[in-house]
């Protein structure tokens, strides 16, 4: 190969310094893509270690708080548990749960108070791994950088199963992303698809709003509000459970795509499970297996989804029940509570003739996905998952956060965040010095 | 996991190791069971079992075994064997008793004896043409277990559960599966 000496760049390469539309390609030690909790937090603890940087937001602060979110959503997480590098919640109502516009005012106060060198409008439309680090190709110009952290999120697109497209056309189809309240769907019966804290929450509000719902129910996490008097989630926190580390985790593949738990922020915290669902009238029916001839076919095992959600739930409770005891931690706790099992009803639906016009419309309650098409680097696999130790991502200087038990089992919570952006920016300001 | 001294006689661990080894190699883990049927008179038909295909190869059964299946005289025929539809019985028995097994070993849980009992319920005017309202197969299933075992009787209930989840059986008869019958 002919080449020049090292150090010294062939006249041919001068180009490399100016992007393909001639502008100069910026420079600077290290990007974040995404301004939510986790990019903001990450900027906050670069910031501390004087790493320049800046943090690259397709829309404002907090975007997909403010656009792919159904307007009566709150945090499952109580206030006082929102909380971010240096920064809290301090209002009147500490037990209570933000609504959406207060998550974004949390935010947004968050990127001000740490000057967060945000870039809104900024869409990342490629990254290449490049000599000494990364090339960001963004909709409003090239930049070159070092290390690279990946807080776009973990919800970026819905997960709809293949079926949909069988759906007759008849029916209308949403996604959670589409959703805002119920008034958008059609006066007649819907089926909600998935029983995580989106689909307990849709269904319930759906129903409400006298559109009789069918709950197609697959593997669930169900957690009471309130134990023991206090927030399910206190509980979480104080048992350590929310802290445990990857190591402590049997089978993280598994604890990575556990669906949300049945929870819901409502003023009065009440429990939203499938006992309530039903005691509202909402008709359970087992998961959604198949669409035959215009007809929906459910599964027929719908209770032992039940009794695996609710042994779980049990054995939960158990390790609270042991941690306030070993500590004598039970003093101005109430006493253990334990629930009434799921309720199989007498019969449930194993068919839904979809033109028959009982049912006008789909809500798919179906989880959510990355999305890492921009990404120009082999890290991703087979199941569109970043490969990543810990959010250690496998390519040199780069890192992820905020993905569903990173680190930790709280990693994808927004105080969840603090303890593994702390390492990881450790980890990267290392990276840096060794460069 | 608590590994302790429990032996039910699976090895586990050789399933564990499949599980680590196929997450690499998602071929070799498409496997395909077969069986031959021949009508011999009346309702009564003999299936046999003996080859199937996995790990990327043509696998053989120690023995070959043989399945009489017929209806019983109360439907005019000669009862010489089990109705197909027992057969799904014992299918979903030995599967969820094998699953058992499987997950009590990876907990370390001693079983002492599984006995189960099966129900399946059927009306038999969808077969018969009475009532196009009215399914052909089973309309309700229920299997009882009987388990003694060094373990809780929510730790058994979990192993039953868990054994549930993880059942061929209980998936392909809970769930829709394509079917294909030709003739050649």
């Amino acid at each position: 190969m002919q080449g020049s000496p090292r150090g010294e760049a062939p006249r041919s390469n001068k180009r490399l310094g100016e992007s393909r539309r001639g502008h100069p390609i910026e420079r600077v030690t290290t990007v974040v893509i995404g301004a939510g909790h986790a990019g903001l937090a990450a900027s906050r603890l670069l910031a501390e270690r004087s790493i320049d940087h800046i943090v690259l937001e397709r829309g404002e602060i907090a975007n997909s708080w403010r656009r792919e979110r159904w307007d009566s959503l709150r945090l499952l997480t109580p206030n006082w548990q929102t909380r971010l590098p240096g920064y809290k919640y301090e209002g009147p109502d500490p037990d209570g749960y933000m609504t959406m516009g207060e998550v974004i005012a949390f935010l947004s106060h968050f990127a001000a108070l740490s000057a967060a060198p945000v870039r809104p409008s900024t869409n990342v439309t490629s990254v290449t791994r490049v000599d000494g680090g990364y090339h960001v190709a963004t909709s409003t110009g090239d930049i070159r950088c070092r290390s690279f952290v990946i807080a776009s999120g973990a919800c970026n697109l819905p997960s709809v199963p293949s079926i949909r497209s069988a759906i007759p056309t008849t029916v209308e189809q949403f996604t959670p992303f589409e959703y805002r309240n119920p008034d958008l769907l059609p006066e007649a019966g819907v089926l909600v698809v998935g029983a995580s804290a989106t689909g307990i929450q849709l269904a319930a509000e759906i129903h409400r709003s006298g559109r009789p719902v069918t709950l197609s129910v697959g593997e669930h996490v169900r957690l009471p509000r309130t134990y023991r008097g206090r927030d399910v989630l206190w509980w979480m926190d104080a048992s350590g459970v929310w802290n445990q580390r990857l190591e402590e985790i049997d089978d993280l593949a598994r604890a990575r795509r556990l669906p949300s738990p049945q929870l819901v922020g409502t003023p009065d915290r009440t429990t939203l499970d499938l006992n309530a669902l039903a005691a509202m009238g909402i008709d359970l029916v087992g998961r959604l297996a198949g669409v035959r001839d215009g007809r929906a076919l459910f599964s027929g095992g719908l209770r032992n989804l039940f009794s695996l959600a609710d042994l779980k739930m049990e054995r939960l409770l158990d390790t609270f029940d042991e941690w306030a005891r070993a500590g004598a931690r039970d003093t101005g706790i109430s006493e253990p509570e334990r629930f009434e099992p799921t309720r199989v009803p007498p019969t449930s639906r194993l068919q839904l003739d979809l033109r028959s016009g009982e049912i006008r419309s789909i809500v798919w309650a179906t989880g959510f996905r990355p999305d890492y098409r921009w990404l120009h680097v082999p890290v991703v696999d087979e199941k569109g998952h970043l490969r990543h130790a810990g959010g250690v991502v496998d390519s040199p200087g780069m890192y992820a956060l905020g993905l569903p038990v990173l680190r930790r089992r709280k990693s994808s919570f927004i105080h969840g965040v603090e303890d593994d952006a702390r390492e990881l920016i450790d980890h990267l300001y290392g990276f840096l010095r060794g460069c | 996991m608590a590994m302790t001294t429990a032996n039910n006689g699976v090895n586990v661990q050789a399933l564990l190791d499949a599980r680590e080894v196929l997450k690499g190699a998602p071929e070799a883990a498409k496997f395909t069971w077969r069986a031959s049927c021949k009508w011999r008179n009346g309702t009564h038909s003999k299936t046999d079992v003996s080859g199937f295909f996995g790990l990327g190869q043509e696998q053989k059964h120690k023995t070959e075994t043989s399945f009489e299946a017929d209806h019983p005289e109360i439907f005019a025929s000669e009862d010489n064997g089990i109705t197909p539809i027992e057969y799904v019985l014992v299918g979903l028995a030995s599967c969820l008793t094998a699953g058992v097994a499987a997950v009590a070993q990876n907990r370390g849980v001693q079983l002492r004896s599984v006995e189960s009992q099966l129900e399946g319920k059927m009306d038999i005017r969808g077969i018969l043409g009475v009532d196009s309202d009215v399914r052909n197969g089973y309309d309700d299933i229920k299997v009882t277990f009987k388990i003694d075992a060094d373990a809780s009787k929510k730790e058994i209930e979990a192993i039953v559960a868990q054994s549930q989840k993880r059942s061929a059986v209980y998936d392909v008869i809970t769930n829709p599966v394509n079917v294909t019958v030709e003739v050649v």
